[in-house]
């Protein structure tokens, strides 16, 4: 589980985190967005339907796929949230 | 982006902005492509944008970045953040993509300035939401004041551990454990580099005073820990390890790990530079001279991609490399590049006098690296375990890219990086061969996954 320190409030976009509407800070990535929502997995895997959370938050371990304005196979922790964007778990290869 | 520059640096980390901003005050063009939003690179990730109270929870060494950030911002440097590359030929043709345009552009001189990553250790249970890497938490402190809920146990090996555990106290997170493979015999080993570690001093110092703390807050400390898993259903409830002989079970929702970070060669691979088995750092690093060349002309490499040194070393590798460059574009004759160059190598000399004795302390055990647990899944995008991989080396496929094309081991979109290593290692283990001679996946563009139509933007005047 994750929370978020109490600092000093920045400006926030509204996005949708399965279905929930959330603010989170401007500038920070979906997969931050979706840890401190701790929603526990963000993806299924292809193979054996097995849940799976962001690993690395550095691009190399694409385990963070989420389907993002629709299209699947995002990495969220390359991706920076924007006003209106919907997220969404991932089941299997999204396609 | 133009479609040609004298001089393109891949990664805004340490190296590249050190690298970027001498060679620019030269009058060189200079492109610097980054994956982030941000300069900094993954050790001084949101310098920019992390409020004050944040950044000063992360510690002194953080905040080292923001003189390299300003001075990079004041420099002409062409800056392209969210950039990705996905390919790199020897002939310096770069493979870019931004906003889903993908391009190739053309360079005199690259520099491959991509840093490190964690490096990936299969345990049974690793893939378990929950369970995460240390520099992921790291990122999420740095990038977003995101911390763990109290109850976190940090497990694996390195400096950063402890650095990790440190921050989590000052912002107020209680940690549960700290459990270090390092064993005895690391001690012993380790023992004759201290010498020559104790001149860079505030390494150690740093290091003693973070343990220190630990202890004062209550902090489980243990050292020479074995066979950790983590188990849960749907994500993480406990984790086990063995400890002095005896198996040791701690609940938690929370499991951050660190093995050490490992040279990030994709690129100077996919290129076709020389790569060697660094057996102190157990990893893979291409082949450079002292001033960062490596195999290919016109190809250079700077910073932890080059072999593990941290960001002080990365620092001044970029400066070094940039200084070779400014000679091979013409701009400085060979001695006035090395007396530029000069006092960045001493600096560098001194700060490295710590990583043998780091290297030789904090070493993973052999038997993590070479025999991971049957159940351990290998291959995390493809879900491959290591029993799976032990039967198709006892079936005939006996090197790393035949066990690929029989198990799709390290086809998934990460394209092998998070197992490359560890199947060379069972490999060698179950061969028992040498990893030397252990041959590595062969890496072929696109070395990030593009769709058809960013492709296809590549030609955008053969559209309809």
């Amino acid at each position: 589980m994750f929370k978020r320190l109490d600092e000093s409030p920045r400006q926030t976009v509204t996005v949708i985190i399965n279905g929930r509407s959330v603010a989170v800070p401007q500038g920070e990535s979906v997969a931050a967005a979706v840890l401190a929502e701790n929603i526990g997995y963000s993806r299924t895997t292809p193979v054996k339907q097995l849940p799976r959370a962001p690993f690395c938050m550095m691009g190399v371990c694409f385990d963070c796929l989420m389907v993002i304005d629709g299209v699947p196979n995002q990495q969220a922790c390359m991706v920076q949230v924007r006003d209106g964007m919907h997220i969404e778990r991932q089941h299997g290869s999204g396609v | 982006m133009k479609d040609h520059y004298q001089l393109v640096i891949i990664g805004a980390g340490p190296a590249g902005l050190a690298a970027a901003t001498v060679a620019a005050d030269h009058g060189v063009e200079v492109a610097l492509l980054d994956e982030q939003p941000a300069p900094g690179g993954q050790i001084f990730r949101a310098i920019e944008a992390a409020p004050v109270e944040r950044a000063e929870k992360l510690g002194p060494e953080y905040r080292r970045g923001e003189k390299l950030v300003s001075a990079f911002r004041n420099s002409s440097v062409g800056y392209f953040p969210d950039t990705r590359v996905w390919s790199l030929s020897a002939r310096r043709e770069i493979g870019v993509i931004n906003q889903q345009q993908a391009r190739m552009i053309t360079a005199d001189q690259v520099l491959i300035a991509n840093g490190a990553f964690e490096r990936p250790v299969p345990f049974p249970g690793w893939t378990l939401p929950g369970v995460m890497n240390a520099g992921a938490g790291q990122i999420l402190f740095k990038g977003s004041g995101i911390v763990p809920s109290d109850g976190i146990v940090l497990a694996g090996s390195g400096p950063l551990l402890l650095l990790l555990a440190w921050q989590y106290l000052r912002a107020g997170v209680k940690v549960k454990a700290v459990l270090d493979t390092i064993s005895r015999v690391n001690y012993i080993k380790a023992l004759p580099k201290l010498p020559s570690a104790l001149l860079v001093h505030h390494h150690i110092t740093q290091g003693l005073r973070y343990q220190q703390t630990l202890k004062l807050a209550g902090v489980e400390l243990h050292n020479g820990i074995r066979d950790l898993q983590a188990h849960g259903n749907e994500s993480l409830e406990s984790i086990s390890y063995r400890h002095k002989g005896s198996k040791q079970t701690l609940k938690t929702d929370s499991l951050m790990i660190h093995f050490g970070v490992i040279p990030n060669i994709h690129l100077s691979q996919a290129a076709g530079c020389d790569h060697f088995w660094h057996k102190r750092q157990q990893c893979w690093r291409p082949e450079l001279d002292k001033w960062g060349g490596s195999s290919i002309d016109g190809i250079l490499i700077a910073g932890d991609g080059g072999g593990i040194g941290g960001a002080r070393t990365a620092e001044h590798a970029g400066r070094i490399a940039a200084f070779r460059i400014l000679h091979n574009l013409g701009i400085l004759n060979q001695r006035e590049s090395k007396i530029e160059a000069a006092q960045d190598r001493k600096w560098m000399k001194a700060d490295l006098r710590i990583r043998p004795f780091l290297e030789k302390l904090f070493r993973i055990p052999d038997s993590m690296l070479r025999v991971p647990h049957d159940n351990a899944i290998v291959c995390r995008c493809e879900e491959v375990t290591a029993g799976k991989i032990r039967s198709a080396i006892a079936a005939g496929h006996s090197d790393s890219n035949q066990v690929k094309f029989f198990t799709r081991c390290g086809m998934g979109p990460c394209q092998g990086q998070q197992c490359s290593q560890a199947v060379a290692h069972i490999v060698a283990d179950k061969t028992n061969t040498p990893l030397q001679q252990s041959a590595q996946f062969r890496i072929r563009p696109p070395l990030k996954p593009l769709t058809l139509g960013e492709l296809a933007s590549i030609y955008p005047e053969e559209r309809e």
